[in-house]
């Protein structure tokens, strides 16, 4: 079967917009292919003309701090990112998240810009960057860039607000992380059937000079279509004194708020539901252990 | 088709040029452009880790990996890992320590682990783990690998050679019961070894079927004539190009080849149509040219629902494949005087072996007319038998030459690709090779069976057992496979490996519009070991009795009565198996194993110990003929060649062999090899099946070996002028007081006596009765006790098993390092089987069609395991061996599901573990 009619590895950003513009059918970026190369091949996704190879292209390979920002190129490997100091450092949550997706040679092709462009409402790496506060940068063919919040970026299950035919993810920008500051992720698996997540959870918090939390941001999936912050959970932690926390409350803010459903021969709503408060209290204590540590610990 | 476009990479260290396909792979580039089959495709879906290369020195999953993203790359696969001729110390490793056994998946895991080694040269447990988690072992070598990565990085920190494994060797032979690489381990560990999908002939052409897609349906309608019309294409065949038969089947004939127009479709696996064409993506074209139209009929989907008197027929004759019935005293009156009655209904689902090597079978014509089919067999003669009938031709115009085979747990048994192999073959003129993927795989090859099992269990307040009462329904699918035999031997087995004076069982083996279920290691055994195990443990937590001392009390012993009427007289290793479990347990645990413990800085945590027993018979029984033959030649150079049409599966059978050969001619083990698995050159073993191998085709061995020695020794004796039993033969040498003469000598001796120096030997096993005779339906039963423990993170129902301790009563322990492979790997199976695996079919329509929707236990969830061996020969085994393949899975489920009683309180009448319902079961208890 041809899936796809033509592979191309161009250079330069520019080349690969050219690439997707010249496809005479429908084009598709491909990273590490984990997902996209398997649905075309099993019929999932429908075939395409061309395929546009990132993973030669400088910009989207690096990892670099800025400003006060971190950028992730999005074409950087989850392996990569896994073992990078800078991500400890600054984006706990992301370095676990990254270190669980699938397994350590999937890792070592996978991206996390494939695994935002597949907009799964529980992608891991996703859920993590999007507690993170991350803004997204693509580049669009015959329009430009532009960096965008990242939860923009997503329509609904596997749907994106982009053209996928169109855009290259470029990259994604965290803040870098300052003191009192501290993120986690945390999921939970079935051992049965597909490797995909029951329910995971990515909380970022800001401690005060009381070690109170003054600000939080909360994403667990699957809780909606797309990927989401749970925002009345975000305002039922702030103001929490960081030692006593009231998880029953917080808890139910976000069972309140998610949209967890049954998915057929995975898992209930019901244990979904039980699973967010069990999530809480092991994800936020970790986050909080995270905000304690002084900015220049990278260890 | 798509442009041509160029790769330039480097592979081993040879810079290679081609032009590639946008499409394909790096696997399909290795294998097919480069001859490099070393690198094996398990699935195709980025899930089982067979296909691991290095890229750049990454592990990487090369059937998911386009070749164009390779330019300027350099690839290192298993071929390029020996450097000058010799192993590299993965290699070394693995072959010593008897990590490899079917051999499938050890280059992934060796390329994996030279990617780790290459970065931390001294990984601990967790970060070797890590490494491997995605390298998948069906044969579950895991500890023997991770034994043989440890092993190899010493050697690379210190620069010494390997060192070998400590296995504890048995019983008093000179050979026998020693530490053996097996025969096989060095073409496994370099790549070398050739599975059924490496070999290419000239002309050859790809094969594939079309499948129905629906699972109960009558073919109204099929055009082949675009797919015809495609270029490429040399064949289409429908049921109407069939010259022989059109059913195939291992006991009842009622498995089409092909679905003709106006027959039924019974599950969405059956083919409408084969196709040959040049290239494998041509195959699958023509596929989506045929028009198939079908008028759907209504779906049988359960057994229970399959016996309804409304029942929609699957086969003319009825939904009911066979009622099975065990007879035993008066359970009726046995349940009124028990003191204790319980009563309760497990389920147990369908289960995919997963073998990592998908079917493959090969079919090429030969100019005088005889078609020869390589395939990876576990029965090559039934083969040969049912390929000739849809041929229409005399069994000897058809020859098969076994293949290795990537796995095969049962599910090799059937025909699955050889017909169709054939059929094109003979009517192209060329070669065919019929490759299933992992989706075709997982659609087409019996399953285990589903069952619904009901026990009531009656006993006396001191644990003694009065009656035992069985319901079984199995899930038989739309063909019959095995299942007679494994419904069979699940109702004889299912009041457990104990004294019960009176018993009843009954068992429906249905079918269903589901995938036929047959042979899966077990064989029946797995479900109502499950199901009684967990009554029993039920039994004594009612009568506050300790769960072993009620196995104990009640287990099978010398001059006990079986529930089918045979007495037990010898070879009855149950209790030692009980009390050695036992004692290694409460060396282990301070206090109660069974009582739940919490652990420190976890409180949602809990941990227990579980345990079961179980017993399995070793061959075929129930008044089978059950025989081997063998042939054992020495050759003028003075090496022995072992011939068997058994086929090794990766349980170890070359070696058995090996040694027992060596053993009698008093030759080193690695003076013997050893030929399995061909129609014209080997005698008929029968299936590797029933954990009847090492005891037939052993015996086989072994009694061809002594009639050669026999002979030798006569030649001998005449040469020598001496009586015959002066002979001796020692380190390949016959010698007569201080004459010696190379065994190669005699050999050339006795042709110029006009004497064969080779013999044969069909060797018959002990004769067993048809079940409700009253006679003893098997020659020997292997036993097993094992317990298990778990971990229950009461918040969210997750369990791991942290310890396993298995006893077995194998009778002998011929091939140590072998046995521990299979007693590890059968354990994890069962982990499988009790937390992780579910072949889930809805009204017929296969949920489970990908690999990445079944999984199988992976490294990272292998526990301690201890192997505790019991020798209770049987006598009339070789050696005093019985079998020991299945026996070691089978009490594993049950032994985790007590365990998990006895760390939460909940108990499980269901698997796999649903970690789901229990978090709230839990939820509901308050127990968090």
């Amino acid at each position: 079967m041809t899936y796809w009619r033509t592979y191309v590895t161009p250079r330069t950003l520019d080349d690969a917009l050219a690439a997707l513009r010249r496809s005479s059918g429908e084009a598709r970026v491909v990273a590490g292919g984990t997902d996209l190369l398997l649905d075309l091949q099993q019929g999932r996704h429908a075939p395409v003309d061309t395929l546009v190879d990132v993973t030669r292209l400088p910009e989207l390979a690096e990892v670099r701090i800025e400003a006060q920002t971190l950028f992730l190129g999005a074409a950087v490997t989850h392996a990569s990112l896994a073992a990078d100091d800078r991500l400890e450092r600054h984006a706990r949550a992301l370095r676990e998240a990254c270190a669980l997706i699938g397994g350590p040679q999937v890792r070592n092709v996978a991206t996390l810009g494939g695994n935002v462009a597949h907009a799964l409402p529980a992608a891991d790496a996703t859920i993590a960057l999007l507690a993170l506060g991350a803004q997204a940068e693509m580049a669009t063919v015959d329009a430009g860039r532009q960096t965008v919040p990242l939860a923009s970026l997503f329509a609904g299950p596997g749907q994106t607000t982009f053209d996928r035919a169109r855009t290259i993810l470029v990259g994604f920008y965290l803040p870098l992380r300052r003191s009192h500051q501290g993120s986690a992720f945390r999921r939970v698996m079935r051992p049965q059937g597909v490797a995909i997540a029951i329910l995971n959870l990515a909380v970022w918090v800001e401690l005060d000079e009381q070690a109170c939390i003054a600000d939080a941001r909360v994403a667990a999936g699957p809780s909606a279509p797309t990927p989401q912050r749970l925002q009345s959970a975000e305002r039922a932690m702030i103001g929490q004194p960081s030692s006593s926390v009231d998880y029953a409350a917080v808890s139910e803010a976000m069972r309140s708020e998610s949209r967890l459903r049954s998915s057929a021969h995975r898992a209930t709503a019901d244990y979904r539901r039980h699973l967010l408060g069990v999530l809480l209290e092991r994800t936020l204590p970790a986050a909080l252990d995270d905000a304690r540590r002084p900015p220049e610990d990278g260890a | 088709m798509s442009p041509l476009q160029p790769l330039e990479m480097t592979v081993n260290g040879i810079v290679v040029r081609l032009e590639c396909a946008p499409t394909e792979m790096l696997a399909d580039v290795l294998r097919e452009r480069l001859g490099l089959t070393g690198t094996k495709i398990g699935c195709s879906e980025a899930e089982c880790g067979a296909c691991t290369v290095l890229i750049d020195g990454l592990p990487i999953l090369s059937c998911t990996y386009p070749a164009l993203r390779a330019q300027g790359r350099s690839v290192v696969t298993i071929e390029g890992l020996a450097e000058n001729g010799r192993l590299h110390p993965l290699q070394a490793a693995f072959a010593q320590h008897g990590a490899v056994q079917c051999g499938f998946c050890i280059p992934g895991q060796i390329m994996t682990s030279a990617a780790l080694l290459a970065g931390d040269p001294d990984p601990s447990p967790e970060a070797l783990r890590a490494a491997l988690k995605d390298t998948l072992c069906r044969c579950a070598g895991y500890p023997t690998i991770e034994r043989s990565v440890q092993a190899a990085a010493r050697a690379l920190r210190t620069g010494q050679p390997v060192e070998g494994p400590e296995v504890k060797t048995w019983s008093g032979g000179r050979v026998i019961g020693s530490t053996q690489p097996r025969p096989d381990a060095v073409p496994k560990v370099t790549g070398t070894a050739i599975f059924t999908d490496d070999l290419v002939f000239a002309h050859m052409l790809h094969g594939r079927a079309l499948r129905a897609g629906v699972p109960h349906a009558v073919l109204r309608r099929l055009d082949v004539s675009r797919a015809r019309r495609l270029p490429g294409v040399a064949a289409v065949l429908t049921a109407d190009d069939i010259p022989g038969e059109n059913r195939h089947g291992l006991v009842v004939r009622d498995w089409p080849v092909l679905v003709g127009v106006g027959e039924k479709v019974r599950t969405v696996g059956d083919a409408v149509a084969i196709v040959a064409a040049e290239r494998r993506d041509i195959a699958a074209q023509a596929l989506a040219l045929i028009e198939a139209e079908y008028d759907p009929l209504p779906v049988v989907s359960d057994p229970v629902q399959a016996r309804l008197p409304d029942a929609p027929p699957v086969h003319a004759q009825g939904n009911l494949l066979k009622h099975i019935k065990v007879r035993k005293g008066d359970v009726d009156q046995g349940l009124s005087q028990a003191e204790l009655v319980l009563d309760h209904t497990f389920h147990t689902p369908m289960t995919e072996h997963a073998f990592l090597e998908p079917e493959c079978s090969l079919a090429r014509p030969l100019a005088d007319g005889r078609l020869e089919v390589y395939v990876g067999s576990q029965i090559p003669y039934a083969d040969r038998e049912q390929i000739a009938a849809s041929l229409g031709v005399p069994q000897e115009q058809v020859r098969v030459i076994g293949m290795l085979i990537g796995g095969g747990f049962g599910g090799k048994e059937d025909i699955t690709g050889q017909i169709h192999a054939a059929l094109l073959a003979r009517a192209t003129g060329r070669p065919v090779k019929v490759l299933y993927d992992r989706h075709e795989s997982l659609l087409v090859h019996p399953k285990r069976h589903a069952t619904q099992i009901r026990v009531t269990l009656g006993a006396r307040r001191d644990g003694t057992l009065v009656a035992a009462q069985t319901e079984l329904y199995g899930d038989t699918g739309a063909y019959a496979s095995l299942g007679d035999k494994v419904m069979t031997r699940a109702t004889t087995h299912s009041a457990g490996p104990y004294i019960v004076p009176h018993v009843r069982a009954d068992c429906y083996a249905m079918y269903t519009n589901n995938p036929p279920a047959g042979a899966f290691r077990g064989f029946g055994v797995t479900q109502s070991c499950f199901a009684i195990e967990s009554v029993m443990d039920e039994l004594a937590a009612e009568l506050g009795l300790d769960p072993i001392d009620i196995r104990r009390r009640n287990a099978l012993r010398i001059g006990a009565e079986t529930n089918t009427g045979q007495r037990l007289t010898e070879s009855v290793g149950l209790l030692e198996c009980i009390d050695r479990l036992e004692a290694e347990l409460r060396r282990r645990c301070d206090g109660d194993p069974f009582r739940a413990r919490t652990v420190a800085e976890a409180p949602t945590l809990r941990r227990a110990w579980g345990v079961a027993v179980a017993y399995k018979n070793t061959g075929l029984g129930g008044g089978a003929p059950d025989k081997a033959g063998a042939e054992v030649e020495l050759y003028d150079d003075g090496h022995l060649e072992v011939r068997t049409a058994s086929a090794e599966i990766g349980q170890g059978l070359v070696t058995v062999l090996q040694l027992i050969a060596a053993e009698e001619m008093g030759v080193p083990a690695d003076g013997v090899s050893v030929l399995l698995s061909d129609t014209d050159l080997t005698p008929d073993g029968g299936p590797t099946t029933a954990s009847r191998q090492t005891f037939v085709a052993g015996n086989a061995v072994l009694h061809a070996a002594r009639a050669l020695r026999q002979a030798a020794a006569a030649t001998v004796a005449e040469h020598m002028d001496c009586p015959p039993d002066e002979v001796r033969f020692v380190e390949g040498l016959a010698q007569v007081a201080d004459r010696r003469v190379p065994l190669g000598t005699v050999a050339g001796w006795m042709r110029a006596e006009g004497r064969k120096p080779s013999t044969s030997y069909e060797y018959w096993a002990p004769e067993t009765q048809p079940l409700g005779s009253g006679g003893d339906m098997h020659f020997a039963f292997a036993f097993a006790a094992q317990a298990a423990e778990i971990e229950v993170d009461l918040a969210t129902g997750e369990v791991r098993v942290l310890q396993v301790i298995a006893a077995t009563d194998l009778g002998r322990a011929l091939n140590p390092l072998g046995l521990q492979g299979q007693v590890e790997g059968g354990v994890i199976m069962g982990i499988g089987n009790a937390l992780t695996e579910e072949f889930i079919v809805d009204k017929g329509v296969v949920f489970t069609d990908r690999l990445a929707r079944y999984r199988m236990p992976s490294i990272v969830q292998t526990p301690e395991i201890t192997s505790l061996i019991v020798e209770h020969p049987v006598s009339s085994g070789p050696y005093g061996a019985k079998g020991v393949g299945e026996i070691v899975s089978i009490p594993t489920s049950p032994a985790i599901t007590n365990a998990i009683f006895n760390a939460c309180g909940v108990r499980i009448r269901r698997l796999p573990v649903d970690q789901d319902a229990l978090a709230m079961e839990l939820g509901a208890r308050g127990a968090a």
